[in-house]
């Protein structure tokens, strides 16, 4: 048990993890105050809820690109109909942005599924057509704070027990994902489909029905989010969250998902995701300029991805020495 | 689809017959039908300045399809293709800064599009890991270090001669990078379709294992290939930022897609082993009639690339839906 927790990648990222607080520390040590890490986390939410919905997506061996515009349109949505309609009761708009997330989500499920187009190419072009489709409803304008309901950009910001309700909603979606993904027949169909696509098929499991139920959870959570982060920053627009998906992937990998299926863990993804949302929140605070972001996230999927590989292949080499060592 | 439909030919197949079926020639139709519409829609179109402005749309992503074509083919994908243009924009960029003349500030660009290409290459090959993972990464990292360099700046002040790869015509309407379009577009051809190495790419396609075993040498192959796009993203740099005449981080954004849509377009199967460069021609003329059409008629980019996901995703899905229809009814 201690031998497995000391090797499992969770322990490596979360000293990672721990060695950046310290050394950022040294330099500012208010960083590590608890209202400043409550504010770190609060900030990575949206990161950690679409990291494991993608979780999801990857162990069924595909990918979904198109969650950061999955997130804009159904934010543009949401924001818009707020605009049109203030008097809409604040429960059913969250509810509203799972619902259309996920109808988002099952195009894609529908497309990998019933006609087996590539995940990737399918998603590279929702992901276009959405960003487009999010001009087309917006005519290109803004959607500003003051067109928003009170009611509307309060509810993520609002403290409920010590914690922005943002962070609730991350703290909730990641218990439900570790019952989900570890507790249910979905969540061992996901690693089967992954693992081994043959052995999945003869146990009973469909292929297309399990992959199209992990995009329709991905979507799901990024129209969840979308609503969250247009309601957070009070306004919406064409481009928000551009470029996001690779920051979510970027955690997925960076977490210990194997982009080739069936390898991975809810908790690997939150440190993942936390590990992204550390490392943006501390650059500024060191004196790095932002621009930087985007080649550290860039080089952390490269060095995480061949360490993946690399510990893959070492596993495989110790199990024929115990296998040896038994005999 | 199943064994039993499956059917052996025992005689040639008329090549003239094979020609008019093939995904080329629906290809050739759509071009034309796109043609005509334009022509018909907007007044503008038929003119050949006109018409030479549009090839500007088309002809630098195409120089990337070429060789992306044939990374596809061979089972792989770079993602990081725009990505490799704005770090050799970049260099190119700062090369002018340290007072380089036109050759030099091309050859860095050729060179920083081989280089990243090689650092894909050998990440894929050398460690053996997904193309896709590997080129979103180096994707996020080579216009990261653009941004690392310029931030929220922009070089500018290319020497007067530079301007011509992008914006010189050789003759009359005649641009230099159609001339090269078509001189690339050609080798290409050769390149894929009459040579050992040609073959040994869709060898690869089809099956790797198999491939190694007949003795191909297949990461050799898959890391020059890779060597190869990183070179033509090069070579697309140079065509962009000649014709921009600065640079900026965001340079060439979302082409990736582009250029995947086009090469897809072009009949390349997305999962490796079939197409052909004239395939890939033809699509480049149909995106880029596509685009200026609608840039004549004052439809918007970004609705555009509403068009551009639709194509990309109808394109495949298109023919599948097809095959399961005959299914059905047979």
């Amino acid at each position: 048990m201690v031998k497995q927790l000391t090797s499992a990648r969770e322990t490596i990222l979360f000293a990672a993890i721990l060695a950046i607080l310290v050394l950022v520390t040294t330099r500012f040590p208010g960083f590590i105050a608890p209202g400043n890490l409550i504010d770190v986390f609060n900030d990575t939410s949206p990161l950690i809820i679409l990291a494991l919905g993608q979780m999801a997506v990857i162990l069924t061996r595909c990918i979904d690109l198109s969650v950061a515009a999955n997130l804009a349109l159904t934010g543009m949505i949401v924001a818009t109909l707020n605009s049109v309609n203030p008097d809409l009761p604040i429960v059913f708009i969250p509810i509203l942005a799972v619902l259309i997330g996920a109808a988002l989500g099952a195009i894609n499920g529908i497309l990998v599924w019933k006609l087996e187009i590539p995940p990737i190419v399918v998603t590279l072009g929702t992901m276009t057509i959405f960003r487009g489709i999010i001009f087309v409803i917006s005519d290109g304008n803004w959607i500003n704070a003051h067109e928003m309901s009170p009611a509307f950009t309060a509810l993520p910001r609002a403290i409920f027990l010590g914690l922005p309700v943002l962070s609730w909603f991350a703290i909730v979606i990641m218990v439900a994902s570790y019952v989900v993904i570890t507790r249910t027949p979905l969540g061992r169909a996901f690693f089967a489909v992954g693992g081994n696509p043959h052995a999945a098929v003869y146990t009973g499991i469909s292929i297309g029905k399990t992959q199209f139920a992990a995009f329709v959870l991905s979507g799901a959570l990024a129209g969840l989010t979308g609503y969250l982060w247009v309601a957070r920053y009070a306004v919406a627009y064409v481009d928000i969250a551009g470029g996001f998906e690779l920051e979510v992937v970027a955690a997925c990998v960076i977490g210990g998902i194997s982009i080739a299926g069936g390898v991975g863990s809810v908790g690997g993804a939150i440190l993942g995701a936390i590990f992204l949302g550390i490392v943006k929140n501390a650059l500024p605070v060191v004196n790095i300029s932002p621009f930087w972001q985007l080649a550290i996230s860039g080089s952390a999927i490269i060095i995480a991805v061949a360490f993946n590989a690399q510990s893959s292949r070492t596993k495989g080499r110790v199990i024929l020495k115990k296998a040896e060592h038994a005999t | 689809m199943s064994l039993a439909e499956r059917h052996i030919p025992d005689r040639l197949t008329n090549p003239l017959q094979r020609a008019l079926k093939s995904w080329e020639a629906l290809l050739l139709v759509v071009a034309v039908t796109v043609f005509i519409i334009n022509s018909l829609s907007s007044p503008y179109f038929l003119d050949a300045w006109n018409l030479s402005d549009a090839t500007f749309n088309f002809t630098e992503k195409a120089m990337i399809a070429f060789a992306m074509a044939l990374l596809i083919i061979s089972g792989e994908i770079d993602l990081s293709v725009a990505s490799i243009i704005a770090l050799a924009s970049t260099a190119m960029g700062a090369a002018v800064q340290f007072g380089a003349g036109t050759t030099e500030i091309v050859l860095i660009g050729l060179l920083v599009g081989l280089i990243c290409g090689a650092f894909n290459g050998g990440l894929v090959t050398v460690l053996g890991l997904p193309s896709i993972v590997v080129t979103i990464g180096t994707m996020s990292l080579f216009r990261g270090i653009s941004y690392i360099v310029l931030g929220d700046q922009a070089y500018g002040g290319y020497p007067r001669s530079f301007a011509f790869f992008g914006q010189g015509y050789v003759w009359w309407v005649i641009s230099f990078e159609i001339v090269l379009f078509f001189v690339l577009a050609a080798a290409f051809w050769v390149l894929l379709h009459k040579t050992n190495f040609g073959r040994s790419v869709y060898a690869i396609g089809n099956n790797p294992t198999a491939a190694l075993f007949s003795g191909i040498r297949v990461q050799r192959v898959k890391f020059i290939l890779f060597m190869l796009t990183g070179l033509m993203a090069g070579v697309a740099a140079v065509c962009l930022t000649s014709r921009l005449g600065s640079t900026r981080p965001s340079i060439a954004v979302g082409w990736e897609l582009e250029v995947v849509t086009m090469v897809v377009l072009g009949g390349i199967n997305i999962l490796g082993g079939s197409g052909s460069i004239p395939g890939v021609v033809i699509a480049a003329f149909v995106m880029g009639m596509v685009t200026f059409g609608f840039g004549l008629l004052n439809v918007p980019g970004i609705v555009m690339s509403i068009f551009i996901g639709l194509l990309l995703i109808g394109v495949i899905a298109l023919p599948r839906l097809w095959s399961m229809f005959i299914a059905r009814r047979g």
